[in-house]
């Protein structure tokens, strides 16, 4: 529920960085356009690999504080589910779904999340970088930003999401009464790529709204985590305008909602067909797409604070 | 009369600080605007099959969820108060200065999480709630004296909420890191302060345990006493029992932690 859970330590964070503002030397951002799309997508992922290696280097030279941070997120992250088991603990259904089946959508939608935020879950201390100015370093450096944000402050620690996920994921395919086929079977893997790759596109947004709006981090959390909170219940507890706007707006429901109706043969969300609950992989494309045009937009934008 | 003037100030001070930071509390109002709407959907989809699931109806079940979204941030029921900064303090050794100020650590500290507390109540509390009483069904009383009478258990609340933070922040004297301290006392709030689920809906002896917790006293004693399903005056006696016990083993701590300061010259 809660690093997450409305970001706890935000208010006091901001609180303590420097906010200085002043409009001083325009610092316009540079777009290097060597070698092309494909050669920049080389160059960043090198440089991803390289930056993010570095910090894993950092973490591992404190093994000990590596694993209980770790043990942490993944305790942190479990509270979710053990709030889910107390419900259980007085009914049998919610929503007209059975523990199994929300284990499952839970599963899907922790494991895409966090290999997210595992990847670039960094991307949220844009804003504090905007604000104390250290962004500039990143820009005169040969090398991609958006790979230099992503790949910083890379954190290992992740990993305890993720495994919960991968649990509460196993929990329900050994529970679950689910009539296999071929195409259920291939769905799943599609599920959690396309969903990691849903959830990508909004930490990315995330980041490109706060060079416009710098301490204002925690509305990405309401995005990112809660997205990833509301997607562990079923489409059936919430109101019809909230589920049309994760439908239509932020597509949150092609992470599971949709496909996973297909999986268990369940009453689609909206009634709507069921060939939706396979264009997952296509959302996240475009999903993606639109995320870097809103990053090369809020690039653009960026003036230094020139402090 | 000098020393109240102080500590006034300094709750002054820790109000205006967290004032300034306009974008970030309208960010923090969005977000416990969204994560109130996940919960209240599934709270009213549990209370749908089980009504009267912990003695509470359904616009009470409502209602305890935007508390606890109001809540979240001014009792810093996951931490992220005045206590982060104590910490860090102590770990840098800048607290050699604060404990050279004619004025007492604790309620120094306690004045400014006081503050703070005060603010965000007010920056980030009202505002969520005030959207979830208009959007869903709520259970509010009419009468001011209930209404007073729950004010005066908020205020226990930040006692005990700053009680235990001090508390943990002390911890860093011996720790040093004080992160997974910081963890722990995370996990232990969100989990026994009820923002998952009413402490009353926690089945058999777990409830029972949960709810003689300090925790017990930040989300789940002022929201009863609003919703009339506590007397005022049996849940300050709890409050109150733990916020005296909590203050005076964060003053013995203190005593025991200031005699280790060793300043180092330079």
């Amino acid at each position: 529920m809660a690093e997450r859970s409305t970001g706890a330590a935000a208010a006091g964070t901001t609180a303590g960085a420097a906010a200085g503002t002043t409009a001083g030397a325009g610092f316009r951002a540079e777009h290097g356009g060597r070698g092309g799309a494909r050669g920049r997508l080389a160059d960043g992922l090198r440089a991803y690999r390289m930056i993010a290696g570095m910090w894993l280097r950092s973490t591992m030279a404190y093994r000990a504080s590596f694993v209980m941070t770790t043990l942490g997120n993944f305790a942190v992250t479990a509270l979710d589910f053990v709030a889910i088991l107390l419900m259980f603990s007085r009914v049998d259904a919610l929503g007209g779904y059975s523990l199994g089946e929300i284990a499952l959508l839970y599963g899907l939608s922790g494991t895409s999340f966090g290999l997210a935020d595992l990847a670039i879950g960094s991307m949220d201390r844009l804003g504090r970088r905007v604000r104390d100015g250290t962004l500039d370093t990143l820009l005169v450096r040969p090398v991609p930003v958006l790979a230099q944000v992503a790949a910083d402050r890379f954190a290992l620690r992740r990993l305890g999401r993720v495994t919960q996920g991968l649990l509460v994921l196993g929990y329900a395919l050994a529970t679950l009464d689910v009539h296999w086929t071929v195409l259920k079977v291939v769905l799943l893997p599609v599920m959690v790529v396309s969903g990691c790759a849903i959830f990508g596109a909004v930490f990315v947004a995330g980041a490109a709204f706060q060079f416009a709006a710098q301490d204002a981090s925690e509305v990405q959390n309401a995005f990112t985590y809660g997205g990833t909170t509301l997607l562990q219940y079923p489409p059936t507890v919430f109101g019809k305008e909230l589920v049309r706007g994760v439908t239509f707006v932020l597509p949150l429901a092609f992470v599971n909602w949709l496909p996973a109706a297909y999986v268990l043969e369940r009453p689609y969300p909206l009634g709507l067909p069921h060939w939706t609950g396979f264009l997952s992989p296509l959302v996240a494309l475009v999903c993606c797409a639109l995320a870097g045009l809103a990053w090369r937009v809020g690039l653009r934008s960026y003036r230094s604070t020139g402090s | 009369m000098g020393a109240g003037r102080l500590y006034a100030a300094v709750a002054a001070g820790g109000f205006r600080r967290y004032a300034t930071y306009r974008a970030a509390t309208a960010a923090g109002v969005f977000t416990n605007t969204v994560f109130g709407l996940i919960l209240v959907y599934t709270y009213l989809a549990l209370w749908d099959i089980r009504p009267h699931l912990g003695g509470y109806d359904r616009s009470q079940a409502v209602t305890y969820v935007w508390l606890g979204q109001a809540f979240l941030a001014t009792l810093a029921i996951g931490g992220g108060g005045a206590e982060e900064e104590l910490m860090e303090r102590i770990r840098t050794g800048d607290i050699a200065t604060d404990l050279h100020r004619p004025a007492d650590l604790q309620l120094w500290w306690l004045a400014a999480d006081v503050g703070r507390a005060t603010f965000q109540l007010l920056g980030r509390g009202v505002v969520p709630f005030v959207f979830g009483a208009l959007f869903f069904p709520v259970a509010l009383p009419t009468d001011p004296v209930t209404w007073a009478a729950f004010l005066g258990a908020v205020l226990l609340a930040m006692l005990v909420s700053f009680g235990i933070r001090f508390l943990v922040a002390l911890s860093a004297f011996w720790l040093l890191d004080g992160s997974g301290v910081t963890q722990i006392a995370w996990l232990a709030g969100v989990f026994c302060s009820g923002m998952l689920l009413p402490l009353n809906v926690f089945p058999g002896a777990l409830g029972e345990v949960v709810r003689a917790l300090p925790w017990a006293s930040l989300l789940q004693a002022p929201a009863d006493v609003l919703m009339g399903q506590a007397r005022p005056l049996g849940t300050y006696a709890l409050q109150g029992a733990w916020a005296v016990a909590l203050l005076a083993a964060g003053r013995l701590l203190q005593t025991v932690a200031t005699r280790r300061v060793v300043v180092q010259g330079g």
